[in-house]
């Protein structure tokens, strides 16, 4: 008989040993992680769980308390909430015109691979002339994608001045690149037998690409792009705290100056709005998908 | 007979939809561009023009002096800090509310059904913890975390601390919610067959409901904590701490060279975590 695992008590003795000391490493490191994390971000739990502290938390909250109803404040949220509503669908707006004009030029196998290109010499100048449209088009995209909306406001905010401008142009730009990733993705991974019978048949690249493979990923596009649309009103709310408009501007407003009933008016407003928004988007996802 | 009748009820109930979204998506497109104040020229213009030249410009190169690289290290030392405790308080936080927010755990379930057979005053009171303990983590999750930052801020200072917070209580909300839901979705069969055993609540607990749901924890956990550590690099924007603090002093001081060293550090430090974060993942 072929001795294919050690099995004598000794050898399982070594291993669980073995597998012990690995687990302890690992659970010192993670230790020793904390504990350098906790002093260095400066943390004091024992003072948060204080009495002190409970207490100008409890002070904080009932300061809050009533929300400020007036007409006035109501009317600056609701002013503030379609602001946000507008930047959001503006944001998403301009994101899918950036993404659907380079996705074309950033998914491998519509550009350079796969089953259009195969009768074409692998190796060769045009094949090389094909990928820089490529990279041409995916490396912008990372670079959108890569930078934080946030810092994109307070860019915007130094090139166009304060305001909602700034938000719009915040959020499509790096959703830009969020989605043009996305779609890349789902052209990536299309399913390849509808096109080959429509190239069996014929076909020429650009009416496969409208009647093979669009078909294929409209939904899920649609999907994405409402999946993107619900982070951006979130998003939208606070990228006023840099000067973008939208609700966030009230709220900045409202904390700088200690106006924490009206604080209390705007945060509601912001629950409510995210709320429509998601019932909003799963609605429409039943609609359009 | 009733099929195609019905089919067709619903054909014409669906024709109007596409003629009412369009129409609403117009009027949506118009209102938005006033009501955000669109108005691409002002890129164009010689003032809009000018200024993205002097941030073009402004940008190259990057500072790469070992003099603010080495001012740098300690913000970006200090986001990985910020998002490490941060999602640690999440886990206390989300981990006991997202357990009492678990419908088959507190009020349903195999659990609960011998106990709370005829007792209707019991019952209630325990589907008022589920409910208050839902209502906190959604109050948790639904305001930003940067809107928590912001008053963090004003509750215990500028600094780290109140990015740790911040993250803590809005990624608690999300955390707890996911959590409860992992708990619901578990497999009934091993608990029916500790609880035929005679296992007690908390044996069941432990022996069956905890073994099934880690793998799941861990791994949203750790997907969390990389969402905190692109967090956490920009909550110093309200005064949070972080890496973000410098990038609003940077922009501040017109120092756009120090905002694209920045912006590459960050760049860096995602792409580190999202790699060890996938390594831990594959361990798992």
């Amino acid at each position: 008989m072929v001795k294919t695992w050690d099995t004598t008590p000794a050898a399982k003795q070594r291993v669980a040993a073995k597998s012990i000391l690995k687990n302890l490493l690992i659970l010192s490191f993670v230790i020793g992680f904390l504990v350098w994390s906790y002093r260095g971000a400066g943390i004091q739990l024992s003072q948060l769980f204080s009495r002190d502290s409970f207490e100008q938390i409890l002070i904080y909250v009932k300061k809050l308390f009533p929300p400020d109803l007036s007409a006035v404040v109501l009317h600056e949220a609701l002013k503030g909430s379609m602001e946000t509503f507008a930047i959001s669908f503006m944001g998403t707006l301009m994101a899918v015109v950036i993404a659907l004009s380079t996705v074309l030029f950033a998914s491998r196998n519509l550009i350079y691979s796969g089953l259009l290109y195969e009768m074409e010499p692998k190796q060769g100048w045009k094949r090389t002339a094909r990928m820089l449209p490529y990279l041409a088009a995916k490396s912008p995209l990372n670079i959108l994608r890569t930078i934080p909306e946030m810092v994109w406001a307070l860019i915007f905010v130094f090139l166009v001045g304060l305001g909602s401008f700034a938000g719009v142009l915040a959020l499509g730009v790096h959703t830009g690149g969020v989605l043009g990733k996305l779609f890349g993705e789902v052209l990536e991974d299309v399913d390849n037998q509808p096109i080959e019978s429509l190239q069996a048949t014929g076909a020429n690249r650009l009416q496969i690409l409208f009647y093979g493979i669009v078909p294929q990923v409209l939904p899920q596009f649609i999907s994405y792009i409402l999946y993107r649309w619900e982070v951006n009103i979130r998003v939208a709310a606070v990228l006023g705290l840099v000067g973008a408009g939208g609700l966030g501007q009230r709220i900045h407003i409202a904390i700088s100056l200690f106006l924490e009933n009206q604080l209390l008016t705007f945060l509601i407003f912001i629950y409510i709005l995210v709320t429509v928004a998601d019932y909003l988007s799963s609605y429409l996802r039943r609609k359009l998908i | 007979m009733n099929q195609p009748a019905q089919s067709l009820t619903r054909q014409s109930h669906r024709s109007l939809f596409p003629y009412l979204f369009t129409a609403l998506f117009l009027f949506a497109i118009i209102d938005s561009w006033q009501r955000a104040g669109i108005d691409p020229k002002v890129l164009f213009e010689t003032k809009g023009r000018e200024s993205l030249w002097k941030f073009l410009a402004g940008m190259f190169p990057p500072d790469l002096s070992w003099n603010f690289l080495s001012l740098m290290l300690r913000p970006t030392l200090e986001t990985i800090q910020i998002s490490l405790w941060g999602t640690v308080i999440a886990v206390m936080i989300g981990f006991p509310l997202g357990l009492l927010g678990t419908n088959n755990l507190i009020v349903r379930g195999i659990l609960n059904e011998a106990e709370l057979q005829g007792a209707p005053l019991r019952r209630s009171l325990r589907y008022a913890i589920y409910l208050s303990a839902r209502g906190i983590l959604s109050l948790f999750r639904c305001i930003p975390e940067f809107v928590w930052a912001f008053m963090f801020v004003r509750a215990v200072g500028l600094g780290p601390f109140p990015g740790v917070l911040a993250i803590g209580v809005a990624y608690g909300g999300m955390l707890g919610k996911v959590y409860s839901e992992i708990f619901e979705g578990v497999n009934y069969r091993p608990l029916e067959a500790l609880q035929s055993l005679g296992a007690n609540k908390l044996q069941i607990f432990f022996y069956g409901w905890f073994p099934q749901a880690l793998p799941n924890f861990a791994s949203y956990t750790l997907y969390r904590w990389e969402c905190a550590v692109r967090a956490s690099a920009i909550l110093g924007l309200v005064g949070a701490g972080g890496l973000g603090q410098q990038i609003e002093i940077s922009m501040r001081m017109f120092n756009f060279n120090e905002v694209l060293t920045i912006l590459i550090i960050l760049f860096l430090m995602v792409a580190a975590v999202d790699y060890l974060s996938a390594k831990v993942r594959a361990l798992l």
